[in-house]
């Protein structure tokens, strides 16, 4: 049994979890429009983190660290998310049966901009050194594991990890995960047409496109439960579309498969899952093929919700940040509605949380979709399931 | 029912030769790059795919190692989700990323393409090998500093044992300003090599 | 006119990969999506892309490209009454 020990959210919401929920369930968003040249030529709205903030609270942490080289922003970001989870649990992250995996897709790119050239060496860029970094301020003795696979990064690494605890490889599994808004991907996304004019509106009949937003989450997952009142992994797979390298596939087909083969190994049927945080990037393309997706496996009645609208597109950390999201919405049996949501606007007739609702909440679902024809989901609960329908 | 692993098929591209099981099967004249040689190894296959010019030159090094590998054996027998892909290298994908960057340093000259950017993402050649050969299992894509056979065994293995897949590409696929090297397998419960750590990297140090 | 369709082919197939493609193979009055030359979505962007760099217009909308880039010919005819 995989069980969800401590998690950690670093948004424009605020540096932990709980501060992150707090926000989220007053409705409030982290979009705004900027306009620095640095990122765009022109105004954009995106979720970013403040950096004189983070600088201050990364100084702060490294008075109880060793560590003295110095770090990027997004390692900052990495690094205290990872301090801040650590914190809630009992796990030594110095042992080798404790193992790091980041989630990211394009960690440090901002060092490829001439504006940042000589600010460290030349190879930092690379994923992996930022992985090295993570695992030498913490003195973890394994080499951090990096896995970098577009917008479902941060599903499909929690799904590892629970294969990591499952098979006996590690006891303990810190998923971790950041990207950072870089004029990188911002004008690639801009040359895709795909963002939004304001603050994203998933699932909803005028929505334009998505927001981009950065932001680090932590996850750390045992194979031993801290406590009597734990959440549990079940289970998670991912699928590919095999249809187009951008464009989400018309019949939703690889979602579809991922959300099934979860289904089907952790033993539920779909009246078993009492809430959906779905990807809802409020790209036209993307929302429609969930819904189809979502419908294939009979769970258009759930309630679900997206958290774009309130943190943008965080990429790699996407994944963490909504699972750990759906933790908290979990412990405290409340969903969070879907902000930007007004008017229904895909063709199959989804469950959208358009205000938070109390609920129980025994087992619930995330899913993820990106670039390259990739789509993950995962299923996580509040008990032990022994028997295929044993949920109530 | 076996519940053991092989490797039945690998495919290593290296040094502007492609060999398959050990033998080589394409050598290209001159070593002029990895467009080039990409080129001349496609049009060696003759496979009349025109996405392929479109790829960049990582995704175009992947699917050739892909196409070879797979142009010897037969998919058929496995559902198309019963196949899964998981690839790994070093310098994810560095080289499109500067092509990215250089269309957006100037403000002077500010174009980004869409068709370079979808490229920045290491998987986009895990959706390529996908459309081309209709596979839809699971993905997974590691960056990890040098050739790491552990990560990459012990991802497909799990996945096997959790019966989420039967057959399996997995390897290596990396490729830098200056050089460029691909290791694809194939991995199924068919008796072949085992697959284990010790294996897969015999087989990536032997040629 | 003429020569904004010969222009316009050469740097179409340069900037959209279209390997053994020549210029005389690309027929002006056909369709350059579906059926015709096999372009996709990444295509028409990169289309736009291609009228903002090599001729300075902007397409405002991105819903008008499907008739800008019905054929090289609406192409060039847009490029004609566009270009300052």
């Amino acid at each position: 049994m995989v069980h969800f020990l401590a998690d950690n959210i670093i948004s424009s919401l605020g540096i932990t979890t709980s501060e992150n929920f707090s926000s989220l369930l007053s409705g409030e968003v982290g979009i705004r429009t900027i306009y620095d040249k640095k990122y765009y030529p022109e105004p954009f709205p995106v979720s970013m983190i403040d950096e004189v903030s983070l600088e201050h609270e990364y100084n702060k942490l490294t008075l109880n660290y060793s560590y003295e080289g110095s770090t990027t922003k997004l390692e900052k970001m990495i690094i205290l998310s990872v301090a801040d989870a650590l914190k809630n649990t009992k796990i030594d992250i110095r042992s080798r049966r404790t193992a790091i995996i980041v989630s990211t897709t394009k960690g440090n790119i901002d060092l490829l901009d001439p504006a940042k050239k000589g600010c460290f060496e030349s190879d930092r860029v690379l994923l992996w050194k930022a992985g090295n970094i993570i695992s030498r301020f913490f003195a973890n003795p394994n080499k951090t594991i990096v896995l970098s696979n577009a917008c479902v990064s941060g599903v499909v690494a929690i799904n590892t990890a629970a294969m990591y605890i499952n098979s006996g490889l590690y006891d303990n599994v810190v998923v971790t995960g950041a990207d950072i808004v870089s004029r990188f991907v911002v004008s690639g996304f801009m040359s895709f047409l795909s963002l939004s004019q304001g603050a994203c509106k998933p699932f909803d009949m005028n929505r334009d496109g998505l927001s981009l937003g950065e932001a680090a989450a932590t996850v750390i997952m045992s194979n031993k439960s801290e406590s009597n009142s734990s959440i549990v992994y079940l289970s998670g797979a991912s699928a590919n579309d095999a249809n187009h390298i951008s464009g989400p596939s018309r019949t939703g087909e690889g979602s579809a498969i991922a959300i099934k083969k979860a289904m089907i190994e952790a033993g539920i049927t779909a009246k078993d899952i009492d809430h959906i945080s779905a990807h809802g990037t409020a790209t036209p393309y993307n929302d429609e093929m969930e819904s189809i997706a979502i419908t294939r496996n009979n769970l258009q009645d759930v309630p679900l919700n997206s958290l774009k609208g309130y943190l943008g597109h965080t990429l790699g950390a996407a994944g963490l940040v909504e699972t750990a999201v759906l933790l908290e919405e979990m412990r405290r049996n409340i969903m969070l509605k879907t902000a930007g949501f007004e008017e229904h606007g895909v063709s199959k007739p989804l469950n959208v949380l358009r205000q938070n609702e109390s609920k129980e909440l025994n087992c619930c679902m995330k899913m993820a979709s990106g670039f390259g024809g990739s789509n993950a989901a995962l299923i996580i609960s509040k008990q032990e399931i022994n028997e295929p329908g044993a949920i109530r | 029912m076996n519940r053991e692993l092989y490797v039945n098929n690998y495919c290593i591209v290296r040094d502007h030769r492609i060999y398959v099981n050990g033998k080589l099967c394409f050598e290209s004249p001159v070593s002029n790059g990895l467009r080039e040689f990409a080129k001349a190894a496609y049009r060696n296959l003759a496979p009349n795919y025109n996405k392929f010019f479109k790829m960049d030159e990582i995704s175009k090094l992947g699917f050739i190692a892909s196409e070879y590998l797979l142009n010897y054996i037969s998919i058929d027998e496995y559902k198309n989700d019963e196949i899964s892909i998981i690839l790994s290298n070093s310098h994810s994908t560095l080289v499109t990323d500067t092509n990215h960057q250089n269309t957006i340093s100037d403000p002077e000259s500010f174009f980004p393409s869409p068709s370079v950017f979808v490229y920045t993402l290491p998987n986009i050649m895990i959706g390529e090998i996908s459309i081309r050969n209709g596979i839809k299992g699971e993905n997974a894509f590691f960056i990890v500093e040098k050739f790491n056979p552990e990560i990459i065994v012990n991802h497909i293995n799990n996945l096997f044992l959790t019966n989420k897949s039967r057959a399996f590409i997995g390897g290596w696929v990396n490729h830098t300003e200056t050089d460029y090297e691909a290791f694809l397998y194939f991995v199924t419960d068919k008796k072949a090599l085992p697959h284990n750590r010790q294996v897969i990297n015999n087989l990536y140090n032997n040629l | 006119m003429e020569e904004i369709i010969e222009k316009l082919k050469v740097q179409i197939i340069e900037q959209l990969n279209l390997e053994d493609m020549e210029p005389e193979d690309i027929d002006a009055d056909e369709p350059l999506f579906g059926e015709g030359l096999g372009l996709d979505s990444i295509d028409a962007l990169e289309l736009i892309v291609l009228l903002e760099k090599e001729y300075g217009i902007k397409i405002q909308n991105p819903k008008d490209g499907q008739k800008i880039f019905y054929s090289v010919k609406t192409m060039a005819e847009f490029i004609s009454a566009n270009q300052k």
